[in-house]
């Protein structure tokens, strides 16, 4: 697969349906204490493969499923109960890539995340929602959701992909009142068009009690040696991060319609 | 006396009153008992931080004051502002030295000016020469005309050294012996003069003196009468001290100030006579909050001036000086003391031995900024108070300033009124006193076993000829079982050395004071070391799972190895190399317990190199880790630099597993973190952290530095130093001000793994 081609991946996702668990998948790698993506102290674990191409990714090598390493759930598990002293009021968060692009592997990670009673999270774009099935949304305590931008022409440009299927899979998690975290890059030239954050903050207000944090995180360029290293295009080496006082402004833009923002 | 005017109504007042109106009697009312006067009449406190207050008047014009004398001693030659040559110090050597009588609320000075290094030739009259010559100056000729006529520890040691453990020496497979200078790691419990008065302690002396006149008297008995006569001199002398500074310790504090000011006293004395290794002050904090919750409950003493109080104390630490040479600077880099103050942890009955006091500790860093000394160490539980373990991880991520240490896992083996000396060592304060042994070199030891006991560096037979390895590839069982063999020679000469080091220094270079603050019959460890240990683990690793192809020079002497393939490496939470990591801990530790050991010390052993790991690198050749010839060890029990790729749970969990009872003296780790990466915001920072210390102590682990900064911050204060004078960060087992470095360690610390910085 080229790993700079979405076309690998259908402009439409694949319709619900139910997965079983699946008992071994594609790792990326794993942060034993990340404390950024969820409540807490979290183990974070990164999957393969995703339909995005993220013109910002920074893990670009896990665009493509198979440069994952394949591992068992139940040995990525029992490092976790290993390790479970250090993730009271924390948990596990599923990463990536995408990890709906693997859904029957994420739902055998989080169901033992739950018999050891962690907190479990996972971190994506939504555009895959659809895959998620009953089970999936129960065993899953919070989402953390990236819409990489509101304007449909901006999310294409950003991520090669539509908007839609993220929207509708955030009007899917507020319908059922599932706890998310919002996040949104601030890319300067890119995503930080006033119509685009004042859109998507408007659309975010309107998701209700569901949504309770929002994370306006800037651009930064740590991933540009991973492209380099890929042979990809690296398109925003010119472009500097924001200032702070331009992510300011975005956050207030969050903040002026009523939600929690970090 | 203007001094005492906020804090007692008069101190003559004050005498009429009965040092120990309102507190609770005990055993300790008739014996010299701390912990039981301690645990009847202490306050646990279970609150937050919200009582505290900021510095006084004095206290910031005092620190105004010193903080100039601080700028200019970092550009004084060999970083000393001034020195004594012309008086040997001693308790009486000096009068009374003041920084600015009417705003020194706690007096007293080791000579008679602030920052000025006394001269201390006991542990070796070269080395304190050399320390002086290093500052531009040279000793009075009639001091070093004394030494023509009387020895010191340094010339008895090598009088008794053999040729063999010379050798080990000058190669560098052991380091940083206390040959030459003083051992220290000795606490001695500076709260007894406070609680009892010198008289008291003088009279129990004295009786213990009188116990020691069996008929039949043998070799032991006439050193313990002499160290006894010796320890009653000393005391004597501490109360002289005092006098001359206007104050009675021949009888107990009567108040706050009183207690502080004589403990100070106590610990001054010790700084006065003994420039040791590390001078540690021991666990004070919850001793001294008694005094300050009777003062305040009387009315005598208000919030502000019970924190003066501890400002001034910690201000008068933190000068706490000797005069040391470029050699030791390199091995322990930073100029550092060790005034260790252990706060926290819980006692045995499971109430908390956190008092308001200990916060008070902790709120000098906020209100005088950080600072390497005193080496504030948080003795943690998963039970200690919510609110200390929160201001606690705010102060570390604030100030960088703090270690942790397992109050958990140490209280199950010295009970509840320990302390630490230096960095990582647990005592029982004035029961227990350890003959400092430095470290061993693992990493070396492991090439001798490759190589027959030759130097890979100098090329010598050191250790005696055994066969070397001949194949091209490792094989891990053959090299293993070399490398326990040569373990146990190590063993055997780096024990011999520490005996021969110990009868000296008791001989020549006795802490009297010091062990008058201690009980007659006490437990004395052997505290040898292990650096290098992530270099063997990995190597052993690499030769297990990798191929590790030799280079051999023209000579057959293996010099240099390539590594094929991957392997598991220590820091990673990976039980592959981490129980290779442990076999090295037991392994060498069985072969101490096997050597006899001075005055029946118990062998014990640390995971621990203070900033050494670079000369210990230094030292070393090409290792079959990877690691270059020359390039520094990780300092203490850390994984070796950017070899931790799972982030701080897995190196944590590596170093946890490490096992605590094959290491007594306690394992080192130091961690490094971006602020951004503990979380999003203050609060989210201050759970995350503590939540790491609970999960880190729970799995074992035993003591931790915690640094919260970025690279940046350090290149730019390597750029700029002026601008970073109190910049402070934790190395292995203590603090510096990072600015005084040597170039080469802040490289070191630079190179390090900073989690959370991909």
């Amino acid at each position: 697969m080229n790993a700079a081609n979405p076309s690998a991946f259908p402009s439409t996702p694949a319709p619900a349906a139910v997965c079983e668990p699946v008992r071994a998948g594609c790792v990326h790698s794993i942060e034993t204490a990340g404390m950024l993506d969820g409540p807490g102290i979290r183990q974070v674990i990164f999957l393969t493969g995703c339909p995005l191409r993220c013109l910002y990714c920074h893990n670009p090598d896990a665009m493509c499923l198979n440069h994952g390493e394949l591992r068992g759930a139940s040995e990525l598990l029992v490092d976790l109960a290993r390790r479970r002293a250090f993730l009271r009021g924390g948990g596990l968060t599923i990463s990536g890539g995408e990890p709906l692009v693997q859904p029957g592997f994420v739902k055998a990670l989080l169901r033992g995340a739950r018999e050891m009673g962690l907190h479990t999270a996972i971190d994506t774009s939504g555009y895959l929602g659809a895959r998620v099935d009953d089970e999936l949304m129960a065993l899953t305590d919070l989402w953390l959701l990236d819409i990489k931008s509101f304007l449909p022409a901006t999310y294409k440009r950003v991520t090669g992909v539509d908007v839609e299927p993220t929207l509708a899979f955030a009007r899917r998690l507020a319908a059922l009142k599932r706890p998310m975290w919002i996040r949104f890059v601030l890319v300067p030239g890119l995503t930080d068009a006033a119509e685009n954050i004042e859109g998507l903050a408007a659309f975010v207000a309107g998701l209700g009690s569901a949504v309770e944090r929002v994370e306006v995180l800037p651009f930064h360029k740590m991933g540009e040696s991973k492209w380099k290293a890929l042979d990809l295009p690296y398109t925003l080496a010119e472009t500097p991060p924001p200032t702070p006082e331009a992510t300011e402004a975005a956050r207030v833009i969050f903040r002026s319609v009523g939600l929690d923002v970090f | 006396m203007p001094l005492l005017e906020n804090t007692v109504s008069s101190a003559t007042s004050s005498v009429e009153k009965s040092p120990w109106r309102t507190f609770a009697a005990g055993l300790w009312n008739d014996r010299v008992n701390v912990r039981d006067f301690i645990q009847r009449n202490y306050r646990p406190y279970e609150g937050e931080g919200s009582f505290l207050n900021g510095p006084t008047e004095r206290t910031l014009k005092l620190w105004g004051e010193i903080r100039e004398l601080l700028a200019r001693e970092r550009t004084s030659p060999g970083g000393m502002l001034d020195l004594d040559t012309s008086v040997i110090s001693s308790i009486c050597s000096h009068p009374p030295g003041y920084i600015d009588r009417d705003n020194e609320v706690i007096v007293g000075l080791q000579t008679d000016a602030p920052l000025k290094r006394a001269f201390m030739p006991f542990g070796g009259f070269r080395m304190a020469a050399a320390a002086v010559e290093s500052a531009g100056r040279s000793v009075d000729p009639k001091t070093a005309a004394i030494f023509k006529h009387r020895k010191t520890h340094n010339e008895g040691v090598f009088d008794a050294y053999t040729p063999e453990m010379r050798l080990c020496r000058s190669v560098g497979i052991i380091t940083g012996l206390p040959d030459a200078y003083g051992r220290g790691r000795i606490i001695g419990d500076y709260r007894r003069v406070a609680l009892y008065g010198t008289a008291f302690l003088v009279a129990d002396k004295k009786e213990q003196l009188a116990q020691t006149t069996a008929a039949g008297i043998t070799a032991d008995l006439i050193r313990d009468r002499e160290e006894l006569s010796e320890q009653i001199r000393a005391l004597a002398e501490l109360a002289a001290m005092g006098k001359a500074h206007g104050f009675d310790l021949s009888r107990p504090a009567a108040n706050a100030t009183e207690a502080v000011q004589w403990t100070y006293f106590a610990y001054l004395a010790a700084v006065k006579e003994q420039n040791g290794a590390a001078m540690s002050i021991g666990r004070i904090a919850t001793f001294l909050d008694i005094y300050i919750d009777r003062d305040l409950a009387e009315g005598t003493l208000t919030e502000s001036a019970a924190q003066e109080l501890v400002d001034q104390l910690v201000l008068k630490l933190r000068l706490v000086r000797f005069a040391r040479t470029p050699e030791y600077n390199e091995l322990f880099s930073g100029d550092p003391t060790w005034v260790t103050e252990s706060l926290g942890g819980m006692g045995i009955d499971g109430r908390t031995l956190v008092t308001k006091n200990c916060f008070r500790f902790l709120q000098t860093l906020h209100n005088l900024g950080a600072a390497p000394e005193p080496n504030l160490t948080v003795l943690w539980s998963e039970r200690l108070p919510v609110g200390f373990k929160e201001f606690c991880a705010r102060t570390s991520i604030e100030t960088s300033s703090l270690q942790y240490e397992n109050d958990d896992l140490m209280r199950a083996y010295w009970g509840d009124d320990y302390a630490i000396a230096c960095c990582v060592s647990a005592m029982r304060v004035g029961k227990q006193m350890q003959f400092f042994g430095a470290r061993a070199n693992l990493g070396k030891t492991l090439l001798y076993a490759i190589n027959g006991g030759i130097d890979e560096i100098q090329k010598v037979q050191v250790a005696p000829p055994s066969a070397p390895i001949r194949g091209d590839v490792l094989e891990f069982e053959e090299v293993k079982a070399a490398f326990e063999r040569m373990m146990g020679w190590l063993a055997g000469q780096y024990v011999g050395a520490l005996n021969v080091i110990h009868y000296m220094h008791d001989k020549y270079c006795y802490e009297r004071l010091q062990m008058a603050l201690h009980d007659r019959e006490i437990l004395r460890t052997l505290a040898c070391g292990i650096a290098g240990l992530s270099v063997a683990a990995d190597a052993l690793s690499a030769m297990k799972y990798a191929r590790v192809h030799v280079i051999r020079d023209e000579s057959g002497l293996a010099v240099d190895y390539r590594i094929e393939g991957d392997f598991p490496k220590f820091g990673n939470d990976d039980e592959r190399v981490d129980s290779l990591a442990r076999w090295c801990v037991e392994t060498f530790m069985a072969k101490l317990r096997q050597q006899p050991t001075y005055r029946n010390s118990v062998a014990t052993q640390s995971v621990l190199t203070i900033t050494s790991n670079v000369v210990y690198g230094k030292k070393t050749g090409h290792t079959p880790d990877g690691r270059r010839a020359g390039e520094p060890f990780a300092p203490g029990a850390n994984p070796m630099h950017g070899r931790d790729r799972h982030g701080a749970i897995a190196s944590m969990a590596s170093v946890a597993s490490l096992p605590y009872q094959d290491s007594q003296d306690g394992i080192s780790y130091t961690f490094s973190i971006i602020p951004g990466a503990l979380g999003r915001d203050d609060l989210a920072r201050i759970n995350n952290l503590s939540g790491l210390l609970d999960g880190y102590f729970s799995s074992g682990g035993h003591h931790i530095n915690v640094n919260v900064f970025d690279r940046a911050t350090l290149e730019e204060a390597m750029a700029h130093p002026e601008k970073y004078p109190q910049l402070t960060v934790r190395v292995s087992g203590y603090a510096v001000n990072f600015v005084k470095l040597s170039r080469e360690q802040q490289l070191d610390v630079i190179n390090r793994t900073f989690h959370g910085s991909r």
